[in-house]
Formats: structure tokens, C-alpha cells, sequence
């Protein structure tokens, strides 16, 4: 067997599922970056669910669940992707190397513990992990282009099948997607607003407490609470928002700074000066969010006076903030 | 954030990889950026890291007294806990709680214990036994 390179230009992203789509778009002839594909999916948001416990501690994100950004996409987009899972895994490595071999890059989603090339610290057991194959080596290597890494990595295949089908919440279950085909021509604005009042209608949150607006207050009032904990539970607790916000690939600041990209390039693609100001809005929710990241560790530090309650009241007004940055998104109008 | 105020922190969580950050360039618009730490993620980092690392110390102490069973270590080292262990084996909580301790450990049947080995690439003989050292730095 030979060496199967196919063509793949690789873009270091923020966040892996936004990441391939825009690699895989791209490779089509569509040029859709990264936070448009973010923004269009409207996939910014807020959860709090006490309920669901990870490691001890709750689920905190602050996104759409895995999966939706490149459903909603190439729904949107009308672009024809065609996905696969498998129950035998000889099959599911069978159907790669197939695909491969008539010069399509794979879309795969996987475990992120068992890829030998993440970085030690950051390998943990979480299943809804992306990336895109564009190749196989002569000795059995597979030729990666993960998003969130700087250059190409390569990968065995023991370790890639064993990613690819490891068990657990979020069970890839080997699935694998390509794009069969793309629209020739795609006019994004219509799309822009569309997904921008959705967007905006998420921020609020449904009845129940624990998304967008209601759900940060709920974490900010859960923050003032811990007083009753240990310190070694109230610094963990604090840890884990910080790592859910900063250190899993959102572009910075839980994909605040991604979205006010997104309203950013809008502006261009539209010419609409409402959404340079919004940009600009969104700008400073991320700032105030980065803020509260600094002020939740300082108080695990014991640096500076800080209490719980300084924590907390610095969540509120990002919760503040966002209600701000939600209505002048209702506002926005296609220019005439 | 402004491009010139992307943290370059050097953290160590990172082992030498950068990542893609987004701010506004001195035009007012977006871009992409690349950061080779922030002081502060890393530090919530190493805070979970240093938390994980302490617990599977405390358990390869445990199972060298003979208090918990190897299986306790070896979830702990492999950043397992008892809620994704079962996810993974398909074993109920209850039952691996039972693993945990010396005396049912030591009497699961093979067909058990492969169950394990499979999810945790481990040999069974792997499984069975701990380092003779009291590091679990590898």
C-alpha cells in the first residue's frame, strides 16, 4: 500500500466542531470561516445544570450541544453531507479508508483521551471531540488535520479506532461524515439575520432556570451559596467554570469573542452599521466575562480581598450585560 | 480583547501548543490569534490536574494497604470516576463500587475483569497489579 495524501488546506481554530465544518466547506470551494459557521448555527449560549455532575462538579457550557453547529450549517446551507455510524468497528475503519481512497476528507468525531498527540493535561474522557482525515500512511498511519492544534498531527490506527469507538456519554459510535456536494453559490445574509434573532431569543432562556440569561444568574446565586462549602470544593467549583469558559477551545471567553467575529464580519458581508455596533458590544461582553474568569481565580488564590460575593456580583453583570447586548440584537433590521 | 492584550503566558498546561483565540486588530476588526497560554486558565488547569493526581495518589497508597482494590488506582490514573466507568463498561455504579474492594476484586471472574482490560487498555495482569513505586508519575 501507498501513502494517501489528499489536498487539505489545515486552519488552527478555536473550537473543533466549528473548526472542521469551515475546513471541510472550504475544501468544497465554500469559503465559511470559522465563527460565521459559529454565528449561523446560532450556536452561543448558556448552561448551568446542577444536575448533570462531571467529575464531581456541574455541567457548565457555553454552547449548543455537539452536533447541532454542523447539522444546523449545512442544513442552512443546503449542503449535502452524508454521515455514518457503526456498530463493527473493522467496518467503520473499512468505510474511512474507502472514503479516503476516492479522495474524500473524513469529518470524524471522537474520544479526546485516547489521541496519543493531545497534550497530557488536556486529555480527558470526552467523547464529542472533531477533526478531519485527509490521509493514511504506508505503514497504517492516519494523516490528521485536528482544528485546535497549530500543525498536522498523525495518529495509529489502534489509537484512532479505539478514539473513535470508545464508549461512554456522547458515544461517537464511530461516526464519520463527508460532504458529497455543495451549493454553487450561497447568499449568507438572509441567513445572518435569521440566525441572529435566534441567537438573541436563546439568550433569554426558557422557563426553567438553568440557560442563557437565567441560567448565569442561577450559577451567580449558586456562587454566593458555596460560602457554606470547603475551601477546597469552592475552589474547584470556581476551576471548573474557568476551565469550561476558557480552556476547552471557545476562542476565548465561553465564544463570546467568536460571536462578536461573527457580528464583526456580518457587518461586512451586509454593510450594515448596526452590526458593527453590536460587534462592538460583543466585544465588551467578552472582556467583562474574561473579567469574572480573572476574579474567580484570584479569589482561589487569595490574592486580593475578593469574596464569593465580589464572584458573583461580577457574573451578574455579565448576565447584565448580555440582556444589553440581547436587545440591541432584536433591533437589528436588514438595511433597506 | 485587543490582539496586543491576547495573553502569551508560555503556560506549561499547554506542553508547547498554541491556541486560537479571537480579538480585534489595530483596524477594529476580528482575528484570529494564536496564545501560548493564559495565566489564568492554566491555573484552573493544574488546579483539576493537581485535584485528579492527589486522589490517585491517596488510592495507589489505599491498594497498597490492601483498603481499595488496584481497579481503584487504575480508574483514578486514567482519569476515570465511578459515573464514567460504568458508562463505559456497561457495569452498574453499584457493582464497580463492589470492585473496589480487595475481596471482590480479587474473585471477578475473567470475563469481568476483560471487561475492564477492554476499556482501559490495560492487560488483566496490568490491571491486577500496582507500581512497586509510591509515584504514579509516569
Amino acid at each position: 500500500m501507498t501513502d494517501i495524501i489528499l489536498d487539505i488546506e489545515h486552519q488552527q481554530s478555536s473550537h473543533c466542531e466549528t473548526g472542521v465544518i469551515s475546513t471541510l466547506l472550504r475544501s468544497k470551494g465554500l469559503d465559511i470561516s470559522e465563527p460565521m459557521a459559529f454565528g449561523l448555527a446560532s450556536a452561543m449560549n448558556f448552561v448551568y445544570l446542577p444536575i448533570v455532575k462531571l467529575g464531581g462538579l456541574p455541567l457548565v457550557a457555553y454552547r449548543m450541544p455537539p452536533k447541532t453547529i454542523i447539522k444546523t450549517v449545512c442544513k442552512k446551507l443546503k449542503v449535502e453531507l452524508f454521515s455514518q455510524k457503526f456498530s463493527d468497528q473493522r467496518k467503520g475503519m473499512q468505510a474511512l479508508d474507502d472514503e479516503l481512497a476516492k479522495g474524500n476528507l473524513v469529518g470524524l468525531q471522537t474520544s479526546v483521551y485516547w489521541l496519543p498527540y493531545f497534550p497530557e493535561d488536556m486529555r480527558f474522557h470526552f467523547n464529542a471531540h472533531n477533526l478531519v482525515v485527509y490521509g493514511k500512511t504506508a505503514q497504517g498511519n492516519y494523516l490528521i488535520s485536528d482544528p485546535v492544534f497549530e500543525h498536522l498531527v498523525e495518529c495509529p490506527a489502534e489509537d484512532l479506532q479505539r478514539a473513535r469507538f470508545a464508549k461512554g456519554a456522547l458515544a461517537a459510535k464511530g461516526l464519520m461524515y463527508v460532504i458529497r456536494s455543495v451549493p454553487e453559490s450561497v447568499d449568507l445574509t438572509p441567513h445572518i439575520y435569521s440566525a441572529i434573532k435566534k441567537t438573541a431569543k436563546m439568550m433569554n432562556g426558557i422557563f426553567l432556570p438553568f440557560f442563557g440569561n437565567k441560567g448565569i444568574r442561577h450559577l451567580a446565586k449558586k456562587i454566593k451559596s458555596l460560602k457554606k462549602e470547603k475551601p477546597k470544593y469552592q475552589k474547584l467549583f470556581l476551576g471548573n467554570i474557568v476551565r469550561m469558559q476558557e480552556e476547552i477551545g471557545t476562542g476565548g471567553a465561553g465564544f463570546r469573542f467568536m460571536f462578536a467575529s461573527f457580528l464583526d464580519e456580518a457587518a461586512k458581508i451586509t454593510g450594515n452599521k448596526q452590526l458593527v455596533e453590536a460587534a462592538k458590544q460583543g466585544t465588551e461582553v467578552g472582556d467583562n466575562w474574561r473579567e469574572f474568569a480573572m476574579d474567580a481565580v484570584l479569589f482561589c488564590k487569595k490574592r486580593k480581598e475578593l469574596t464569593l460575593d465580589d464572584v458573583a456580583t461580577k457574573l451578574t453583570s455579565c448576565a447584565d450585560q448580555e440582556q444589553a447586548l440581547r436587545e440591541t440584537l432584536l433591533t437589528i433590521k436588514p438595511a433597506a | 480583547m485587543e490582539q496586543k492584550n491576547v495573553p502569551q503566558d508560555n503556560s506549561a498546561t499547554y506542553q508547547g501548543q498554541k491556541k486560537l483565540v479571537y480579538a480585534v486588530d489595530e483596524t477594529g476588526h476580528y482575528t484570529g490569534v494564536q496564545s501560548t497560554g493564559w495565566e489564568v486558565e492554566s491555573f484552573a488547569t493544574q488546579m483539576a490536574v493537581d485535584d485528579l493526581q492527589q486522589q490517585t495518589d491517596e488510592a495507589l497508597l489505599q491498594a497498597q494497604q490492601g483498603e481499595v482494590s488496584p481497579l481503584a488506582y487504575h480508574m483514578l490514573r486514567l482519569r476515570f470516576d465511578i459515573v464514567s466507568l460504568a458508562q463505559t463498561t456497561g457495569f452498574f455504579q453499584w457493582q464497580i463500587k463492589r470492585h473496589l474492594t480487595p475481596k471482590i476484586f480479587n474473585k471477578l471472574s475473567q470475563k469481568k475483569l476483560a471487561v475492564y482490560s477492554d476499556v482501559m487498555k490495560l492487560t488483566i495482569d496490568e490491571l491486577q497489579s500496582l507500581p512497586k513505586h509510591n509515584t504514579t508519575s509516569e
